[in-house]
């Protein structure tokens, strides 16, 4: 086993393409140190990004933010830049693990680790977030929900990483917002959790609206009809009744030690009622 | 498996070590180093007994690798006093009985003055959802709270 | 010697103030060792195999590849420990779970074990053990297994307490039954009858230090064992006869522990840690990881309970009836006959009736925590009398003081009881003012009422002082929760002298004589007694020392207030001698003055205590917060009050966790899925409010300071009260513990469709 830190991006994926046994990436650390100990990974190669230029950085550009990947989430809730434009991407990247886990967790790191469950995904999806992709064949840039495609698998092929979250720069009267259902106050996995990023026009009317659902399906859920639903709409009652059918209804859930099919479909109706009604309101709308 | 070299400052000393490639913060720390206040509970993060400060963010030591430390400024429990003088934290943990087993409390101090240097005057809510990472079996968390608001007040005074 | 330990009111000086523990400081810089923290030179690292089955028979294990790699110094089976047992059936049970004989009875249950040169070679050689199994069909659930079609655990099992002797094998290894009057005639003359089925799943101490020892046997057959332990005077027993050594020749030193609650009374890894050790030639460091902790120590019964219980209209209970079923894990326990005792020990009854039912699981062998068994009994007993309240009409807080037993009342599990606490704490509720704080949509109130038996024990105890006059305090029990801190103040009032004097220890077993471990809230009861025994035959020697001095018959000498005082009109001018004046002669007066004492405390003093908790739930959700939680409970005499806080406290958020979201989940296939504190949901700081206390103290006649232990009752109201304020916060009666978001949803949904 080896431990190397490169100082460019390009090292970095030199050496994981050259790697001969398992190559794994070390941002933050908060899931491949479990994994390890766990003994599901043993690594032949630990490629520490963390020196890597730019990658600890988050920079306001002229389109939007760019995340490094090295970013611990604890650093983008203290962006306020980032927090006034994105508060339901925060908010969800806030929400991995405790204060400990937030000194070392990372978004992309999250996304990688693909897991349904994962906090910050359903915000980054419904906030049409791209990730940087850097492999040995050059960059290329892709939808988050490009990513994960089932638990624990990724659509990276060798030798790449993400080196970046690009997020939109914010329209007026535009609002993001993220909930998550756990059994405690804190330290829990997702049970069920949505997303929802909305713009709405002078008159408080939904121009456009992405919803996305957590631990609901193998990998983050879109769903589309639940965007339909919203548009053209202002949240009243009936909207978010529907909204919270079209949610239940488009979930394909497990039942597991954390939750059941019945109450994830139950909970990802109400959540995404009320998510869509905070969304609403940090948008402007009243 | 080739050992790494680490040059690292721990309490404010320098420190060099020889680790493993896997070996965690927390494995250096115990093992190679002989500072067995930061107590393993889970291994997996979940419980902040491992609780340490690097480079002024609260990590649990056992997710962090040994040779991750190359460089940076690492604060333990055994750092936390300053010779024969409790930090406040300390002492009101005492007067509280803030501690039964005692086992999660290095974590709870670390964690509590990482929380206190960021939020000097933490509401309830906001000391119980700080600590909400360190796990405490034995006092139902009720005097641990009330140490940490009362070395809030008395830090705020000096 | 001649102990008097009767209850004598007195004034106390230093016995119910708050001092600081005298192990705070070590504890809070880091340097208290606990089980983890200690190491040996050339230790080697100690890592055990286990079965990935919840039951299969071990047809064949391999070792050879492992003890090749190099770095391995030793590797073992159960053929490293040979059966010394001598048919003690208890003890075989014990050998068997520590390492597996013929079968692997549970996921996690051990299998074979190495010693490497660091933890990296211990975890490659555990993989180069090649292990052959015969899968055999598993049960894990309580009502299951009782089934005549189940898969039958140990076919040398046959129930006993029956009536007639069984013929086959079962996996209900023992029936047993408790109560008087008669249940039949007794509900014919109730007005009103409740009656229903709960179940409760299993849950773990969760200490947050994991099971750690250091073993260093010797070629000679002496050999030392550092260890986490409730008790290290059993820890020796049970290894020295496990391994074959004299008692006498293992040394147990007792680190610091990280909490037991019960999990700690109880070897598992340690006879292993010995065995390695004699192989090896080498000390053992032997450490469980979280998860084997979860899949392989000793967590609390899952049980089924029936109960029912009948009332005339004015309230007055006329039968009272409950059939436990408890899992024992694989072995043999009195799971559910502790909780057939404890069931409705808290009422006047004229008709009662229990049985219980020990029931083999595959699943871990079940040990004790905290007032192991009552939770659960508890749980189903005080719903149904919330149930019963409210179909008459009374409130439960009234239902419950016309019910209560008092002072003379014989109890559901046999003796009569002395002075006792359950009026008082009912009373101290009814006009605590959480009961008239207003409550907002979607909370409720529940309340419910808990016992315990408390236990006493063997006990040493010796007392020191040195020629400066300060006293050092051995003593036998290990200190879970400050019971030094309350020890010293008890040396402290007894000698007359000020507290920051004593410093108590704890001795290791080669230090001491026996002592039970601290199980049954008996730690500072026990030791207590002791330590005012062992103060009362220093102060003799004190006194004798002073006669000494002054030349004058010992019987002229008394002790008051920390000073040998001389009486009598002939000795008028004599100034008392201060225990420190004394101290400073012992030299020349005889030679070191110290009080020992050896005793079995009998006579502790039974514990009630009532709860009140306010829950809010989320209709839509079936999320539940609490709002507020007070506990008031009978301390008999706080000694350190801070302390006795403290166990009301902790026994409250345990019984809060395992009434909302701690449980055990096994898959189809028998294996554990939540091992980590990530899914077994202890509660976190911000799930909990402040936990208001309330102590009372009705002395316990039995100890010379009225002390009856603390430890445990707090853990037996929760559940219940839990319940009852869910059924008052969105009326649905949840009997299923624990009550987690989507059991409660799911009882919501059920009841608005009807």
């Amino acid at each position: 086993m080896r431990y190397i830190r490169p100082l460019s991006i390009e090292d970095a994926v030199g050496q994981l393409a050259g790697a001969v046994g398992p190559a794994a990436i070390l941002a933050g650390g908060s899931d491949l140190l479990v994994r390890m100990k766990g003994g599901f990974i043993e690594p032949e190669l630990i490629v520490d990004i963390k020196a890597i230029a730019g990658l600890s950085d988050i920079t306001e550009t002229a389109d939007g933010f760019r995340i490094g990947a090295a970013v611990p989430c604890a650093v983008l809730g203290e962006n306020a830049a980032l927090k006034k434009a994105w508060p339901g991407v925060v908010e969800a990247a806030k929400l991995i693990g405790s204060k400990q886990v937030q000194g070392r967790c990372t978004i992309v790191g999250n996304l990688c680790n693909a897991s349904p469950a994962a906090d910050s995904v359903p915000a980054l999806v419904a906030a049409a977030a791209k990730a940087v992709v850097a492999g040995p064949s050059g960059k290329r840039t892709i939808a988050v929900e490009a990513v994960p495609t089932g638990p624990g698998r990724t659509s990276l092929a060798k030798g790449e990483i993400i080196e970046a979250i690009l997020l939109d720069k914010r329209a007026p009267h535009a609002g993001d917002a993220y909930q998550r259902f756990i059994p405690r106050t804190e330290m829990d996995i997702a049970v069920v959790s949505a997303g929802v990023n909305l713009t709405i026009d002078e008159a408080g009317v939904i121009k456009a609206a992405r919803v996305a659902l957590g631990a609901a399906a193998p990998t983050v859920l879109l769903v589309e009809e639940a965007a339909e639903v919203l548009t053209g709409r202002k949240p009243d009652e009936a909207t978010l009744e529907r909204l919270a059918k079209v949610c239940s209804g488009a979930c394909r859930p497990i039942d597991d030690k954390r939750g059941t099919i019945e109450f994830r479909r139950k909970v990802a109706g109400v959540l995404a009622k009320r998510v869509a009604t905070t969304a609403y309101q940090r948008a402007g709308g009243k | 498996m080739a050992g790494v070299a680490v040059s690292t400052t721990i309490n404010g000393d320098l420190v060099e070590y020889l680790c493993q490639p896997d070996e965690t913060l927390l494995e250096v720390l115990r093992d190679r180093l002989g500072l067995t206040g930061a107590k393993e509970g889970c291994g997996t993060g979940d419980c902040g007994a491992c609780s340490v400060i690097v480079d002024n963010r609260l990590v649990c030591s056992c997710l962090v690798l040994g040779a991750e430390a190359e460089g940076r400024q690492i604060e333990t429990i055994e750092g936390m006093a300053h010779g024969d003088q409790l930090h406040p934290l300390q002492q009101k943990f005492l007067e509280h009985a803030a501690l039964q087993c005692g086992v999660c409390t290095p974590g709870f101090l670390i964690a509590a003055k990482d929380l206190l240097a960021k939020n000097p005057s933490p509401t309830e809510e906001e000391i119980r959802f700080g600590l909400a990472g360190n796990l405490c079996r034995c006092t139902g968390y009720d005097k641990i709270v009330r140490a940490v608001q009362d070395a809030a007040n008395v830090m705020k005074g000096a | 010697m001649n102990f008097d330990p009767r209850f004598s009111g007195r004034n106390f000086t230093s016995v119910g103030t708050r001092p600081i523990r005298p192990d705070g400081v070590d504890k809070v810089t880091g340097r208290a060792r606990y089980g983890a923290d200690f190491n040996m030179a050339g230790q080697l690292v100690g890592r055990i195999l286990r079965s990935p089955h919840a039951h299969a028979v071990i047809r064949k294990i391999d070792t050879s590849k492992a003890e090749k790699l190099a770095g391995v110094k030793a590797v073992i089976t159960a053929a490293d420990l040979p059966d010394l047992t001598d048919g003690d059936t208890a003890m075989y049970d014990i050998l068997d779970n520590s390492m597996a004989r013929k079968k692997a009875l549970y996921d996690g249950h051990a299998v074979a074990a190495v010693a490497a040169i660091d933890a990296r070679t211990a975890r490659q050689a555990l993989k180069l053990i090649e292990v052959e199994y015969e899968v055999l069909p598993h049960v894990t659930d309580v009502d299951e297994a009782m089934k005549h079609s189940a898969p039958l655990i140990n076919d040398a099992i046959f129930t006993e307490g029956l009536e007639e002797k069984p013929v086959k094998p079962s996996n209900v290894c023992k029936r047993t039954q408790y109560g008087h009057g008669d249940v039949h005639q007794g509900f014919a003359e109730a007005d009103m009858i409740v009656e229903r089925s709960f179940k409760t799943e299993q849950t773990h101490q969760g200490y947050i230090e994991p099971h750690a020892c250091v073993a260093s046997v010797n070629a000679d057959g002496t050999a030392d064992l550092w260890v986490c332990t409730q008790g290290h005077f059993v820890y020796r027993q049970h290894c020295a006869q496990l391994l074959g050594l004299e008692v006498s020749k293992l040394r147990v030193t007792s680190s610091e522990i990280g909490g037991g609650f019960g999990g700690k009374t109880h070897v598992w890894a340690e006879p292993v840690a010995l065995a390695l050790s004699r192989k090896a030639g080498r000390p053992v460091k032997l450490v469980m990881t979280r998860e084997e902790v979860f899949r392989a120590s000793g967590p609390t019964s899952a049980t089924s309970i029936d109960v029912k219980i009948g009332a005339k209209k004015d309230g007055t209970i006329t039968a009272a009836e409950a059939t436990l079923r408890y899992t024992c894990g694989p072995y043999a326990g009195m799971w559910a006959e502790i909780g057939a005792m404890t069931a409705f020990a808290c009422y006047r009854l004229e008709n009662v009736k229990t049985v219980g039912y020990e029931v083999l699981v595959n699943r871990p062998k079940t040990a004790a925590y905290r007032a192991p068994s009552a939770p659960m009994a508890a749980f189903a007993v005080e719903s149904a009398v919330d149930e019963l309240a409210k179909e008459i009409g009374m409130d439960p807080v009234e239902f419950r003081i016309k019910n209560a037993a008092q002072e003379g009342t014989r109890a559901s599990y046999g003796p009569v009881y002395g002075p006792i606490g359950i009026g008082p704490t009912l009373e101290a509720v009814k006009n605590h003012p959480h009961m008239k704080a207003p409550l907002k949509a979607n909370q409720g109130r529940g309340m419910a009422c808990g016992f315990w038996f408390n236990f006493g024990g063997q006990t040493c105890t010796d007392l020191n002082i040195g020629m400066d006059g300060s006293v050092s305090l051995a003593v036998g029990t290990v200190d879970v929760g400050g019971s030094r801190a309350s020890l010293s103040l008890v040396a402290a009032e007894e000698l007359g002298i000020a507290y920051e004097h004593v410093k108590a220890v704890v001795a290791d077993t080669s230090s001491l004589g026996y002592n039970d471990m601290t199980d049954g809230s008996r730690g500072t009861f026990s030791s207590s007694m002791a330590t005012i025994s062992a103060a009362r035959n220093a102060i003799k020697v004190l006194r004798e020392r002073a006669a000494q001095m002054w030349d004058i018959p010992v019987d002229d000498v008394a002790w008051e207030k920390g000073h040998a005082v001389a009486k009598g009109a002939t000795h008028g001018n004599l100034a008392p001698l201060s225990l420190k004046e004394i101290a400073a002669q012992s030299g020349k007066t005889g030679g070191p003055i110290a009080g020992h004492s050896e005793l079995v405390a009998d006579g502790a003093g039974v514990s009630f205590a009532t709860h009140i908790c306010d829950i809010e739930v989320d209709p839509e959700t079936g999320a539940t917060r609490v709002i507020r939680y007070t506990v008031v409970q009978d301390a008999g005499k706080a000694v350190h009050p801070t302390y006795v806080e403290g166990q009301y406290q902790g026994g409250a958020a345990q019984g809060i966790g395992w009434a909302l979201n701690e449980e055990y989940i096994y898959g189809k296939d028998g294996r554990l899925q939540n091992p980590g504190f990530l899914d077994y949901r202890i509660p976190v700081c911000s799930d909990l409010p402040m936990i208001d206390t309330q102590i009372l103290e009705i002395p316990n006649p039995n100890h010379p300071y009225g002390v009856r232990g603390v430890g445990e009752t707090s853990i037996v109201p929760p559940l219940a009260a839990i319940a009852n304020a869910v059924s008052n916060a969105v009326g649905v009666r949840m009997t299923h513990i624990p009550m987690s978001p989507p059991r409660i949803l799911a009882a919501l949904e059920a009841e608005r469709e009807g």
